[in-house]
């Protein structure tokens, strides 16, 4: 019985993990309606630069703040330059281009930071791990730290106009247009926005998987399915289904099919779960117009 | 970045190589009274790309060699190509340098998957196919891949080392094994059975794989603890066995633990798993460790330094894959002289199958490479060691399968 | 030019782009043609269930290793003769395309690229699984002897493979040409632009989806049949989801909704990271990705409708 609730647990803090990148995924759909690949390599990306700040000497505050900003700045430059000039291309265009950012991101940054593993310092101490030695205090605290990113990114979009503009461009680009909102600014501060989430995300993971060019390679696609479960318009449901994708896969993994498999077996139900349900748990249905 | 000093056009027809036999002293190709072609394959793109450091020494450390003269009087042209890690593109990348780039011999080519791909069509074509950059078991096969050599010891043979060791020093063991799900891992499980034979499932309560692309290991770990088990084998990459050692620590485990030699690096399992939560894990070395203060001030050590300092100023020197390198190189050095003036393929395995013991540089101290013609495994030895502290402590005679 | 003329230019080239390389090409640029044609075949399969049926998939490197390992399988241990595997893979891999299309194609969009790309990444656990251990090799993988030409052809094997794959890929190509101007492409390409308007007019979604998603994973099965005879080897990291990926890369590079698009997307996938490498040893992969974006900004709907649309300049500047 201990047994299983330590899974659950531990389980709880791996997706905490997936949760934190699939937020960043569902910022950038509900701003551009895309998929973006290369979200996780960006977070990673991210994840160096507070690491060369912190080297640096720069203490962690300071170097996470500057290493939100920098990535905000970064992700708008790219959707000017890169994601604008594909905007009245076909969809897999874009597709495309994000699998090439994927590649470039993760090589140059083996090339300037090498591929050897990294510790990257937690910002909650390395005190005495909780519950029996269940989670330690960075898990608690990242735990904390994505629900803090969920309740801004949901307030965000729920409360204020710029996050109603940003939706609707996203939603309607047209009409949009017709009531004064600003199409082209919206969509590179949702790159911007994700961008920076996505850095969070980054800097909460490498003290959990240690910090290499390919620390998102496998997180991805679990935050992918997490969000899809969730509902991909939802950034409730992104968290949830992280956290879910993240349990399912320990239980699996410990109890059903062994290790071998676990992952085929989550992914599994996962499918089955969208089969049923296809918008998600939290999702909405996305209005198809004839 | 250093370039291939020699490009080949697409076309590769122009190419002045021509395959010359010999009369009966053997095949020349890939050598002139100037060069000797070298070739060699790893991952510099893709998921693997972090091995990409053993092609980067080897070119410098050829560069060296060219610096000071050569071999036999002849520069070594050393061509290096991207496989990523994919065995089909291995084949394509070797048949290009066989065929079209006319090397004399492949040299430590990376990978198990990737090796596999290209091992029957290197002994079809007797190109000689020179201490391969992979472990696993099957590389000392004289009788029937008469122009393949390994090079490191095996995996294998490494379980079976700590399987004797658990036997020895926990007879009553609980044990649990951790493995990494491909062929690297497999061998790990392979060694343990060869040791405990039937008794292998009532000793190993639990065992659990991971995939490399997994997030974590933390769920295993528990999974592990739970089993009741009091000595944990470990057969994984850096990245995953510093995790276990990290959480077995976090979650209040002492299990007696075995680790194994690949993730034995300190700067990149040690370090950023925590000193203090490593104690006591025992692992099996053949290699200096560049961070280990015991060898701060060796001549080897510090030649390597220089080395470093000079070809690869850029390089980070504590990472153990470029003291790999620099020591299979070493061995391929060694080789080329050793075949005074007659390069044929023939006589280049004929020389690589017959290296009498050899101290190389960076193997630990009273470790020898050598191989016989039924022998095509260099280096054998391993010795046990502990983590205390701050350093791997050696422990027990060295261990020579 | 008249359609005659034309459809015997058509022909010469063909036969030229066969001859040439046979006889002038070293083996081992036989060997790069022969994986070309694989995975041009591949990628033919893709453009049919994405371009041609605005499915988004990013797995086909999955039906890849099915053709593969079915190849492998039946000549390792039943020691059916290469050619003969090809049907057979062809068969096995469009059931699995079918049977794994049922559920998937139940979700549009974003699910359905979910769904395939968990897909390709099961494929390697899957095939390293104990169950199948002895049929698939596990982690060992398969070693294949390379054929010889038969009938006493005086041809050495690569040049016989590239003639055998380029025979195959031909006639396949042919029928892909002729399916999508058929009534079946006609319903593929409707349910692909109006998909409600299609459905109102009694076009079957679900079926013509399946079918299409089918025959798509058909045509990856033989490519991944054609290429593991000619690597001779097949292993579970032959076939990564970097495999889907690159696939993906080739059918966005030649153009998707096009049939000789993915000749042009093979053909880079094959010869692209080559290049990348001989511009940089340390970042190859970011020189590939750059060339890709480049691609993208010049060339959005892909290389075809690139020719095609200078193809149309010329016609009109007459």
């Amino acid at each position: 019985m201990e047994g299983l609730l330590h899974q659950v647990i531990s389980g709880i803090a791996t997706g905490s993990i997936y949760a934190s990148i699939s937020l960043a995924l569902v910022m950038i759909f509900l701003a551009t309606h895309q998929i973006n690949f290369a979200q996780g390599e960006m977070a990673m990306f991210s994840t160096y630069i507070a690491l060369t700040l912190i080297q640096a000497g720069v203490p962690y505050w300071g170097a996470f703040v500057l290493t939100l900003a920098l990535s905000f700045i970064a992700g708008m430059v790219m959707q000017r330059t890169v994601l604008e000039p594909l905007a009245r291309a076909p969809v897999l265009a874009s597709v495309g281009a994000f699998l090439g950012l994927l590649l470039i991101f993760n090589n140059i940054a083996g090339w300037l930071f090498t591929y050897s593993l990294q510790p990257f310092p937690s910002p909650f101490g390395e005190g005495k791990p909780i519950l029996g030695g269940m989670l330690s205090r960075h898990e608690v605290g990242s735990i904390g730290v994505t629900l803090l990113v969920l309740v801004v990114v949901w307030a965000f979009f729920r409360f204020t106009k710029l996050g109603l503009a940003l939706r609707g461009a996203a939603y309607n680009p047209e009409s949009s247009r017709l009531v004064g909102i600003p199409v082209a600014r919206m969509l590179s501060l949702g790159w911007g926005l994700a961008a920076a989430i996505g850095a969070i995300a980054g800097m909460m993971v490498a003290p959990i998987v240690f910090l290499d060019p390919n620390m998102m390679g496998g997180v991805l696609l679990y935050a992918f399915a997490g969000a899809l479960l969730g509902g991909i318009t939802s950034p409730l449901g992104a968290v949830v289904g992280g956290v879910l994708m993240g349990v399912i896969e320990n239980l699996a993994g410990a109890y059903v099919v062994g290790t071998e498999l676990k992952l085929t077996t989550a992914l599994v139900i996962i499918v089955l779960v969208l089969v049923i349900k296809p918008t998600g748990l939290f999702g909405k249905a996305l209005a198809s117009r004839v | 970045m250093k370039r291939r000093t020699l490009l080949t056009g697409l076309g590769g027809l122009a190419a002045a190589n021509i395959i010359r036999p010999a009369s009966a002293a053997g095949t020349l190709v890939g050598v002139t009274k100037t060069e000797i072609k070298i070739g060699h394959t790893c991952p510099y793109s893709g998921n693997a790309s972090s091995y990409g450091i053993q092609g980067k020494s080897h070119a410098a450390y050829w560069k060296r060699v060219n610096d000071m003269g050569g071999v036999a009087g002849r520069q070594i042209n050393f061509i290096s190509l991207d496989d990523a890690y994919n065995p089909a593109k291995t084949v394509e990348q070797t048949r290009r340098l066989v065929e079209q780039d006319h090397v004399a011999l492949l040299f430590n080519q990376l990978g198990t998957p990737t090796n596999s791909a290209i091992h029957k069509y290197v002994n079809q074509k007797k190109v000689p196919h020179l201490f391969l950059s992979t472990s696993a078991d099957k590389w000392g096969d004289y009788k029937h891949f008469p122009w393949t050599i390994g090079y490191a010891p095996s995996y294998r043979t490494e379980a079976q080392i700590y399987g004797k060791y658990i036997k020895a020093n926990r007879p009553n063991a609980k044990a649990t094994l951790i493995y990494q799900n491909d062929d690297f891992g497999k061998d790990y499980l392979h060694g343990l059975q060869d040791v405990y034979g039937k008794d292998f499932d009532k000793v190993f309560v639990k065992v659990v794989t991971y995939e490399s692309s997994d997030a974590t290991v933390d769920s295993q770990v528990v999974t592990m603890k739970d089993s009741g088990a009091d000595v944990l084998v470990t057969a994984a990459i850096p990245k995953f066995a510093a995790q276990v050692i990290r959480k077995t620590f976090d979650i209040g485990w002492k299990p007696f633990h075995v680790m194994s030699n690949v993730s034995a690096s300190i700067a990149a399992t040690i370090t950023p798993a925590g000193p203090e939560k490593a104690e006591g894990v025992v692992t099996s070395q053949y290699l200096k460790d560049p961070t280990d203060p015991e060898f701060k001030d060796s001549p080897d050590m510090k030649e390597w330094r220089g080395f470093m300092a000079k070809y690869i100023p850029d390089g980070d020197v504590t990472d153990v894959g470029y003291v790999y390198a620099y020591s299979v190189a070493n061995l391929m050095h060694i080789v080329l002289k050793q075949c005074g003036d007659d390069f044929t393929r023939e006589n280049i395995i004929k020389q690589a199958s017959n290296v009498k013991p050899v101290a190389l540089p960076l193997l630990l101290p009273d470790m020898m490479a050598h191989t016989t013609p039924t022998d095509f495994r260099p280096l054998k030895q391993l010795q046990l060691a502990r983590w205390k502290i701050n350093t791997w402590e050696r422990f027990g005679e060295i261990i020579g399968a | 030019m008249n359609a005659n003329l034309s459809r015997l230019l058509r022909a010469v080239f063909v036969v030229a782009a066969l001859l040439v390389p046979l006889f002038f090409a070293s083996g081992y640029q036989l060997f790069q043609l022969t994986l070309v044609v694989a995975y041009a075949l591949s990628v033919l399969g893709k453009n049919l269930v994405t371009g041609f049926g605005g499915q988004v998939s990013l797995g086909q490197g999955a039906f890849y290793a099915v053709g593969a390992y079915t190849a492998a399988i039946l000549m390792e241990h039943f020691d059916v003769p290469y050619w003969a595997t090809i049907p057979v893979a062809a068969v096995t891999t469009g059931m699995v395309g079918l049977a794994l299309g049922l559920p998937a194609l139940r979700l549009g969009g974003l699910y359905l690229a979910l769904v395939t790309f968990s897909m390709a990444v099961s494929v390697p656990q899957l095939l390293k699984y104990k169950l199948f251990e002895d049929w698939t090799g596990g982690v060992q993988g398969i070693v294949l002897l390379k054929p010889d030409a038969p009938f006493g052809l005086d041809l050495n094997p690569d040049q016989w493979l590239y003639l055998f794959s380029f025979v195959v890929g031909a006639a396949l190509f042919l029928a892909a040409n002729n399916l999508v101007r058929s009534r079946i492409g006609l319903a593929m390409r409707a349910i692909r632009d109006q998909p409600l308007a299609a459905e109102a007019m009694g076009v079957e979604l679900a079926r013509y989806k399946t079918l299409t998603f089918g025959v798509g994973a058909l045509f990856a099965g033989v490519g991944g049949a054609l290429g593991a005879i000619a690597v001779g080897f097949v292993s579970p990291d032959s076939f990564t989801i970097a495999l889907s990926l690159t696939l993906f890369v080739g059918m966005v590079i030649g153009g998707a909704s096009s049939i000789s698009g993915a000749i042009y997307g093979a053909v880079f996938i094959v010869f692209m990271p080559n290049l990348a490498e001989e511009i940089s040893k340390a970042v190859p992969g970011a020189i590939f990705g750059a060339i890709l974006i480049l691609f993208m900004f010049f060339a959005p709907g892909g290389i075809a409708s690139l020719l095609e649309a200078q193809l149309r300049r010329l016609r009109a500047a007459r």
